[in-house]
C-alpha cells in the first residue's frame, strides 16, 4: 500500500515510533526494546511460561482491569459529588439519566472481578510453587497489593451512599471498634488511662480514626472519596511497578530449573 | 395471580437461555469429541445431554408452574432441612477431600465435564425456586456465583497439571513444564495472547454491565438499619467467623494474622522442589495448609456468609425463605461455668467488692484457670510437643524462629475450626472469659 508506506515514511510516524514494523525476527527483537510500552517485556520467553494452561493469564488481566477502573473511575469523577446531598442523587443521574451511565456498572463489575482475579492470580502463583526462591520478596508485594485491593473494593463500596453502602462499611468497620488496646471496645483499652481519664474512647479509637467520625456520616463518605480515588490508586501504581520489575528482575516468570 | 406464577414468568426467558445455553455448549463438546474420533460414545452422551437441555429450555419458557423443570418440593424441603453449619461444613471439608484423595479419578476431562454439566443442571433446577433465585440473584451476588465455577475451573486445570506432573516426576522424568522450555520471541507470541486476553474481558465486562444492572437501594439511612446487615461479600467470610469469636479476634486479630502468614509463607517453605511447576506430591504439606485455609477456611466461609445466611444471621437452607421471625435457640455457656458449676459443682469465684486490685486479679486467674491453662497449654506446651514427634523433620530444618512462627500459626488458624467443634458439640462460648477487660476467646 503506497499510502501505508508513506505513512510509515513520514517524519511525524517515525518520531513517534523508534522502530520498523516488527515483521522480521531483528526488527521484532528491536521493538520490545525500542517500546516504552513494550519493554516490561523481555524479548525472548519459554513458551511455557506463557501457556495459558500455566499462568491462566490471571496476573495480566487484573493488570487489565486496574486499568478499566482507572478510566472509569477518572470518568465517573467527573459526574459524582462526594456530599451527603448529591452522592446519592448523582448515582440515581447516572442509572436514569446520563448517556454513559453503563460506566459505573463497568466500574462496579470490574471491580468486584479485579478482586476475583487477584485471588485467582494468587492461587495459579502458590499452585506452582512460584513464591519460592527467588521471588519470595515479590509475593510480598503481591500480598500487600491484595490487601490494597480490597481496601479499594470496601472504599468504593461507600461512595453510591444508599443504604447497601453504608451498612456494609458499617459493619466492616465496626470491627476497628474492637482492635486490641487500641478500639474503645477491645480488649485491653482499660488499660490506657491516664490520671483516671480514658484515652480510647468512641471518639479516639481505631474506628474513629478510619470513619473521621462516631458513625459512618459525611466526614466517612469524604475519607473515603479520597482514599478511594487519590491514596490507594497511588499506592497500588507504585507496587505494581516495582511487582512487575521483580518479575524481570527474578529472573522472568517461573519455570523448572 | 399466585406470586409463584409471577415469579415463574419473570425468570423463565432466563432459563430458557440459560438450558439452550449449556446445550450449544455440549453440542459443541461433542462436535470436537466427534471430529477428534476417539470417544464417539461420549460424542452420543452429549448430543443426547444437549437434546434433553434444549427440551427443558423450551419447557422453561412457558413460564408455567409445573411445567417449568423444577426440583420436587419434596426434595427442597429435605435438602432445607438437612442444612445448617454443621453440615454445611463438614459436608464440603468431605467433598473437598474426596477430591483431593480421588483427584487422578476427578481430573479426567469426562468426569470433570459430567461434574460441571451436573453443577449447571443443578443450578437451573434451583433457580426455579423463588427463594433461591432471589439470593443468587441479587446483584452483588451473581460474581459469587462466578468465582465458584472459576475456582472450581482454575483447581480443575492445577490439578490435572499437577497429577500429569507426578507421575512423571515418579517415572524420573521431569515434569512438562521443563519438555517445553524452547524460547519464542515476545513479539508476536506473547503480545498477541495479551491482546486477545484484553480484548475477551473487555468484551465479558461490557456484555456484563450492559445484561446486570449494578444494584441502588434506598437512600443511605442511619436509622433503618436493614436485617440481615452485611459487609461487601469478600469479608463475609470474617463477619462469619463472628458467630464463633468476638469481634476483636475474628475481625481484627484473625484477618492481620492472615495477611501476616501469607506475607511469610515463601520463608516458611523451606521445601526446595515444586518451583516453577504444579505438582502435589513434591509439596504436599504446603499444597494441604494451602488448600485448607484457602478454599474451606476462605471460600466456603464466604459462600456460607453470602448464600446461607439471612436475617438475624440464623441458616437458612438454599430454598428456604429468608424470614426474620426464625428463632434459634442459643444456650451457648462459658468454659467457666462448665468447669465451676456443672463439673465442680461450686459458685462461681468473684472478688468481694471493694477488695483490692491484687484479690480482683487473682480471683480472674483462679476463675479463668482452667481456660488459660488450655490455650496456654495449645499455644505453648503444642508447638515444643509437635517439634519432637510429628514436626520433627520440620524443626531440624527449619530452625527455632522460623518453626515456632509457622507452628504458632498453623495453630492459630486451626482455632476457628476447633471453635467450631466445641461450638457444635459442646455449645461452648468462651473459652477464656474475662469481661473485666473485654478480654473474651
Amino acid at each position: 500500500m503506497a499510502i501505508g508506506e508513506t505513512i510509515r515514511n513520514s517524519q511525524i510516524w517515525k518520531s513517534i515510533f523508534r522502530h520498523p514494523m516488527p515483521l522480521d525476527r531483528r526488527n521484532r527483537i528491536v521493538v520490545m526494546l525500542t517500546n516504552f510500552f513494550l519493554h516490561l517485556h523481555p524479548v525472548s520467553i519459554k513458551k511455557q511460561g506463557i501457556a495459558l494452561s500455566f499462568t491462566w493469564c490471571m496476573g495480566g488481566v487484573t493488570f487489565f482491569l486496574f486499568l478499566v477502573e482507572t478510566v472509569t473511575g477518572v470518568l465517573l469523577m467527573f459526574y459524582y459529588r462526594p456530599t451527603l446531598e448529591w452522592a446519592y442523587n448523582d448515582i440515581l443521574a447516572l442509572r436514569d439519566v446520563t448517556s454513559l451511565g453503563i460506566l459505573r456498572e463497568l466500574h462496579r463489575w470490574g471491580a468486584h472481578a479485579m478482586v476475583i482475579t487477584t485471588w485467582l492470580h494468587m492461587y495459579r502463583v502458590f499452585l506452582t510453587g512460584s513464591y519460592k526462591p527467588p521471588r519470595e520478596f515479590n509475593w510480598v508485594i503481591g500480598v500487600i497489593l491484595l490487601l490494597l485491593t480490597l481496601l479499594l473494593s470496601f472504599t468504593g463500596y461507600l461512595l453510591p451512599w444508599d443504604q447497601l453502602a453504608i451498612w456494609a462499611i458499617t459493619v466492616g468497620s465496626n470491627m476497628a471498634r474492637a482492635t486490641p488496646l487500641l478500639g474503645y471496645e477491645g480488649p485491653g483499652q482499660q488499660l490506657l488511662t491516664i490520671g483516671g481519664i480514658d484515652m480510647i474512647t468512641d471518639g479516639s479509637d481505631a474506628r474513629f480514626g478510619l470513619l473521621g467520625a462516631r458513625f459512618v456520616g459525611e466526614e466517612t463518605l469524604n475519607r473515603f472519596y479520597v482514599l478511594h480515588c487519590i491514596a490507594i490508586p497511588l499506592a497500588v501504581a507504585l507496587l505494581l511497578a516495582i511487582h512487575f520489575w521483580r518479575v524481570r528482575k527474578d529472573g522472568g516468570i517461573s519455570g523448572p530449573l | 395471580m399466585h406470586s409463584n406464577e409471577l415469579f415463574l414468568k419473570d425468570v423463565s426467558g432466563f432459563l430458557g437461555g440459560y438450558y439452550a445455553a449449556i446445550a450449544v455448549m455440549n453440542g459443541i463438546a461433542a462436535l470436537i469429541l466427534w471430529q477428534r474420533k476417539n470417544q464417539p460414545g461420549w460424542a452420543i452422551v452429549w448430543t443426547a445431554f444437549a437434546s434433553v437441555m434444549m427440551v427443558l429450555g423450551s419447557l422453561a419458557l412457558s413460564g408455567v408452574e409445573g411445567t417449568v423443570p423444577a426440583l420436587p418440593q419434596a426434595l427442597r424441603d429435605l435438602v432445607n432441612t438437612l442444612s445448617g453449619p454443621v453440615n454445611y461444613t463438614v459436608g464440603t471439608t468431605v467433598l473437598l477431600v474426596a477430591f483431593f484423595v480421588y483427584r487422578t479419578f476427578f481430573v479426567q476431562p469426562m468426569v470433570a465435564w459430567t461434574l460441571f454439566n451436573v453443577a449447571l443442571l443443578l443450578m437451573g433446577l434451583s433457580m426455579a425456586d423463588q427463594n433461591f433465585a432471589l439470593i443468587v440473584m441479587k446483584a452483588d451476588n451473581v460474581p459469587i456465583v462466578g468465582l465458584v465455577f472459576l475456582l472450581a475451573f482454575f483447581t480443575w486445570v492445577a490439578t490435572k497439571q499437577a497429577v500429569v506432573n507426578d507421575e512423571r516426576i515418579a517415572r524420573g522424568e521431569p515434569p512438562m513444564e521443563k519438555v517445553n522450555d524452547e524460547k519464542v520471541l515476545v513479539w508476536p507470541d506473547l503480545v498477541y495472547t495479551e491482546l486477545i486476553c484484553m480484548i475477551a474481558v473487555a468484551a465479558f465486562l461490557l456484555a456484563w454491565a450492559i445484561l446486570l444492572p449494578a444494584p441502588l437501594e434506598e437512600p443511605a439511612s442511619s436509622v433503618k438499619t436493614p436485617n440481615p446487615s452485611k459487609a461487601p461479600w469478600y469479608f463475609l467470610g470474617l463477619q462469619e467467623m463472628l458467630v464463633y469469636f468476638d469481634p476483636w479476634y475474628a475481625g481484627v486479630v484473625l484477618p492481620s494474622l492472615v495477611i501476616f502468614g501469607l506475607m511469610a509463607l515463601p520463608y516458611l517453605d523451606f521445601n526446595k522442589k515444586g518451583n516453577g511447576y504444579y505438582s502435589i506430591a513434591e509439596r504436599k504439606f504446603a499444597y494441604l495448609t494451602w488448600q485448607f485455609g484457602f478454599l474451606e477456611l476462605w471460600i466456603t466461609l464466604i459462600i456460607l456468609g453470602t448464600f446461607l445466611r439471612g436475617p438475624n444471621w440464623n441458616f437458612f437452607g438454599p430454598f428456604e425463605y429468608w424470614t426474620p421471625y426464625k428463632v434459634e435457640v442459643l444456650n451457648n455457656v462459658s468454659l467457666t461455668q462448665v468447669f465451676w458449676t456443672r463439673f465442680l459443682d461450686q459458685p462461681i469465684p468473684v472478688a468481694a467488692a471493694g477488695s483490692s486490685v491484687l484479690t480482683q486479679i487473682s480471683t480472674v486467674l483462679l476463675r479463668e484457670g482452667p481456660g488459660l491453662l488450655l490455650v496456654g497449654g495449645y499455644l505453648v506446651l503444642l508447638p515444643p510437643l509437635m517439634a519432637v514427634t510429628i514436626f520433627r523433620r520440620y524443626y531440624a530444618k527449619m530452625g527455632f524462629i522460623r518453626y515456632m512462627v509457622m507452628a504458632n500459626l498453623m495453630l492459630l488458624m486451626l482455632s476457628l475450626p476447633l471453635k467450631m467443634v466445641l461450638r457444635w458439640t459442646m455449645n461452648l462460648s468462651y473459652i477464656v472469659s474475662i469481661p473485666e477487660l473485654s478480654l473474651n476467646f
